[in-house]
């Protein structure tokens, strides 16, 4: 046993039908570290967890907590053992109230006292500093509130081994400070955090070590000091990497007309979701970006446009003649293609298989009579999977078992193949590897190249300053600043967010 | 990490063969079907006899437990089409079933008690369309009503058909003024039993062609891309373009339509009808048939041919049962649920997942295995 190890595992091997997830992979924990779990989508970080955690029994190898070697039969298991988790995706129930949530399971006998759980989870959130009332039903909480209830859970449990996956990437700056913050103060108290993430800046501003993993097999483990943030790139990809800032080639922005008619025009449009009425246009081979903080109605308005949510006023002209919005299958029937924010609940049908879900807006398009036959289907299916390294088993292999990046291009593969004029994504490379992340920059600017026009959305800002020339700032559910050229960057971003009104 | 290997086609060792056909959805009542046929078989040799016999009214029609079987789960076989699909779409289920066929039967004996039994076989076939035709539109339009509050109203499928299924015979009896209706005409009997001259019963045909019309649909619309979309997800479903209301009001009517079906055949069958009787209970073999089949009563994906073969196995099992003279017909009930729970719990995904664990578990022993081999 290696010194002050609090978790060690052994030679973990877990198998799919058709897929080596984990092949001998070591990962140690010490006490009082924050180790960060690093790798590219399908590298087997989220496996690796879930067999530590007890979602999947373990196909082989060992595991050992604080020097006693132990069998982890299931997540409530694991609990009690002292591993809590918070996963990427929310895991608790929306029809409960938060402190249920963040008692469920864990009272001991058939009688409860509520009153107590209310006042226990009121003393910890106001300790934590989330800003939420015990009573409120979780379902109600934005995405950021409800992420943080389920760490406020992860952090009563007293555990000794936390984990993370995926805390950050639905946080705004502030929300992740304060998450750092509490993080630190653990480490501090003896636990050992293992930290998944995609943000390599958030790695290096809390880590003290680095696991790295690469298509299922463990590549090495390191101190942070001793691998530069170039190196680490190159070890999950297991290439060299040419620096990716520099992806858009300057000439692009300026071939675009900006006096010629719109693709896509709104005047005014109103949604029911708490905007303000806004207008809004897109050219051409432009690509532009709504910003602004967490629940400032930046995906609001792109949902408006593509008629997710209810519209209730406002004039779209689409190349200059006025048509109406009304549901999703207008906008698409008028070229608009939506990728959702959220992937889990509006993008993905889980259980139908990668080909269903590739050909499913398409399918649509073209009528409930007329089905594609299964070569047809087979052969679009293949193209995109190909086009895009789509990493699955097979065509037939259901969605949901893919990694999140997989996952997304899937996603992106089904609104491309309904050959949109105007495409819309909203938030493409949340909770998904640099590589992939870059790969979806490129793809945008292609399009775009291509004569199409692009709604790319980023809660990372150099993200968008790389891809869009125009900025939509949003403030509060109000359209407060249009950025682009010299504009374009992050000072001047940040100012206008934050209120400038210049 | 897997595209090289998809794409070269791996050949099957006999276990992997094996394991593909566990994994298939057909095994399990397929298997629970042949241990039916086997079972009887044994305790007795001559049980699938097949015979050329007159019936009652003087024809020669093919007679024997077999054929019994095969025509009795006719009506459990067509409501369980529609089943299957009301359960894909909605993640809940119609328990309306039983008390609408009473309500389709009573249309239909609404019109043809009102014909003389001397009518011409022209205009008695023209009867039989108009009420027939009659009869579907009154059962989709309950249908609707279902669907309608499962998916605009968003009432929990069970509730919402909770309605008629109170409701339903009290309506039946209602159109008819609760009279006690017996049908004189020879001619009405034949599509519950036999036309004069075919020696298999009707109800056999008339499920076939309803197999037949269901397959159709399914190949030349995209039903079933649609309901399952819609069953899994339906806020995803919603912004692909399709409409998770119409779709789960649709499926409903086609329900409705199985049910008119059903109805003309069991009225057909006594050329009467008891409203408190007719088709009762039926709607929990329909429901069990889709779960028998391994179909999620949670909703998405479905197999239809699975949810078929289910059907049959309910049917055999009911026969089988009736056959054992010793076996109190009042307790039949008790000994199929016996039989039902065991085939439910090894199609079980936990039972499932067991298997699949020593798979996994072996398949990582040999690996290991192999790896000391290679090492020493």
């Amino acid at each position: 046993m290696k010194e002050g190890a609090v978790l060690e595992m052994r030679g973990i091997c877990k198998f799919f039908p058709g897929v080596r997830a984990l092949e001998n992979v070591d990962f140690t924990l010490r006490e009082g570290e924050i180790h960060a779990l690093m790798g590219e989508n399908g590298a087997g970080k989220s496996t690796l967890i879930k067999v530590l955690t007890g979602v999947y029994p373990k196909d082989g190898g060992d595991v050992t907590l604080s020097g006693q070697p132990v069998h982890i039969k299931s997540p409530q298991d694991a609990q009690n053992k002292g591993i809590a988790t918070v996963y990427q995706e929310i895991t608790l129930c929306p029809n409960l109230t938060v402190a249920e949530n963040m008692y469920i399971g864990r009272t001991k006998g058939p009688l409860t006292n509520w009153g107590k759980i209310n006042r226990d989870a009121g003393k910890l959130l106001d300790e934590l500093g989330i800003p939420v009332s015990a009573t409120e039903q979780l379902g109600n909480c934005s995405i950021a509130i409800q992420q943080m209830v389920a760490i406020a859970r992860a952090v009563d449990m007293d555990c000794k081994v936390l984990i993370l996956d995926e805390p950050t990437s639905s946080l705004d700056e502030q929300e992740v400070q304060k998450l750092f913050t509490l993080m630190r103060d653990l480490k501090a108290k003896g636990v050992g955090i293992i930290f998944v993430t995609h943000f390599l800046e958030q790695v290096y501003e809390v880590c003290d070590r680095i696991t790295v993993l690469r298509d299922g097999k463990l590549v090495g483990e390191y101190i942070i000091e001793d691998l530069p943030r170039v190196q680490l790139v190159s070890k999950m990809l297991g290439k060299d990497f040419d620096d990716m800032a520099d992806i858009k080639s300057g000439s692009e922005a300026e071939k675009i007309d900006y006096n010629g008619t719109p693709v896509y025009q709104a005047i005014n449009l109103t949604g029911t979701t708490g905007i303000k009425p806004f207008d809004f246009e897109i050219h051409k081979g432009e690509v532009n970006g709504f910003t602004g903080l967490l629940g400032s109605g930046r995906s609001e308005s792109v949902r408006a446009i593509f008629g997710a949510d209810r519209v209730v006023a406002g004039t779209v002209k689409i190349n200059g003649e006025e048509v109406k919005i009304r549901k999703p299958l207008d906008a698409m029937k008028h070229g608009i293609s939506y990728l959702p924010e959220d992937r889990k609940l509006d993008g993905i049908v889980g259980d139908l298989s990668v080909r269903d879900n590739i050909i499913l807006a398409l399918q649509v398009m073209k009528g409930f009579f007329k089905p594609f036959s299964k070569a047809e289907a087979e052969k679009l299916a293949d193209e995109y999977i190909k086009l895009l390294s789509i990493k699955t088993a097979s065509q037939d292999t259901p969605i949901k078992s893919l990694s999140g990046g997989n996952q997304q291009k899937v996603i992106l593969a089904r609104w491309l193949l309904a050959n949109p004029q105007y495409l819309i994504l909203d938030e493409p490379t949340r909770g998904i590897d640099v590589g992939t992340k870059v790969e979806i920059q490129k793809l945008v600017l292609k399009l775009a190249a291509e004569g199409k026009s692009v709604t790319f959305i980023s809660s990372e800002i150099d993200e968008m300053i790389r891809t869009c020339s125009r900025l939509v700032v949003m403030r509060d559910g109000k359209v407060v600043g249009e950025l682009k050229g010299d504009d374009l960057n992050q000072n001047k971003i940040m100012a206008t967010i934050a209120g400038g009104e210049s | 990490m897997t595209s090289t290997a998809s794409t070269e086609k791996p050949r099957l060792s006999a276990k992997e063969v094996f394991g593909k056909i566990f994994h298939n959805q057909l095994f399990i009542p397929l298997v629970a079907l042949v241990l039916l046929v086997v079972f009887n078989l044994a305790t007795d040799p001559g049980f699938f006899k097949v015979s050329l016999e007159p019936n009652s009214s003087g024809n020669l029609v093919l007679s024997g437990n077999l054929i019994t079987m095969i025509d009795y789960a006719s009506e459990l076989v067509i409501l369980a089409i529609g089943m299957t699909l009301v359960t894909s779409a909605s993640g809940g289920q119609d328990i309306s079933v039983g008390a609408t066929i009473a309500i389709a039967g009573s249309t239909i004996l609404r019109i043809v008690k009102t014909q003389s039994p001397d009518i011409s076989g022209g205009q008695f076939a023209g009867m039989i369309i108009v009420s027939f035709l009659l009869c579907v539109f009154v059962s989709a339009l309950f249908g609707a009503f279902n669907g309608a509050l499962v998916a605009f109203f968003k009432i929990q499928p069970m509730v919402a058909t909770l309605i008629l299924f109170t409701a339903g015979r009290s309506i039946a009896a209602w159109i008819n003024n609760n009279d006690n209706i017996s049908i004189n005409d020879k001619r009405f009997g034949y599509f519950g039993n036999f036309i004069p001259g075919i020696p298999v019963p009707t109800p056999v045909f008339i499920t076939i062609l309803c197999l037949i019309v269901i397959a159709l649909v399914l190949k030349f619309t995209n039903l079933r891309l649609y309901s399952q979309s819609v069953g899994i997800n339906a806020s995803s479903s919603r912004l692909n373009g399709i409409n998770p209301k119409m779709i789960k009001l649709l499926t409903f009517v086609i329900l409705g339509i199985c049910v008119a079906v059903c109805g003309f055949i069991k009225v057909s069958r006594t050329s009467s009808i008891t409203y408190s009787v007719i088709a009762n209970n039926i709607e929990m073999d329909a429901i069990l048939a889709v779960a028998l089949g391994g179909n999620s009563l949670g909703g998405g994906k479905f197999n239809l041919t699975a949810s078929v073969i289910g059907a049959y196995v309910i049917q055999f099992l009911t026969t089988t049962l009736y056959k054992f003279k010793e076996i109190d017909s009042s307790s039949i009930s008790a000994y199929k649920a016996v039989v039902v729970i065991l085939l439910i719990i090894i199609s079980s995904p936990f039972v499932r997942k067991l298997f699949d664990d020593f798979k996994n578990k072996r398949e990582a022993a040999k690996a290991e295995a192999l790896a000391g081999k290679e090492n020493t």
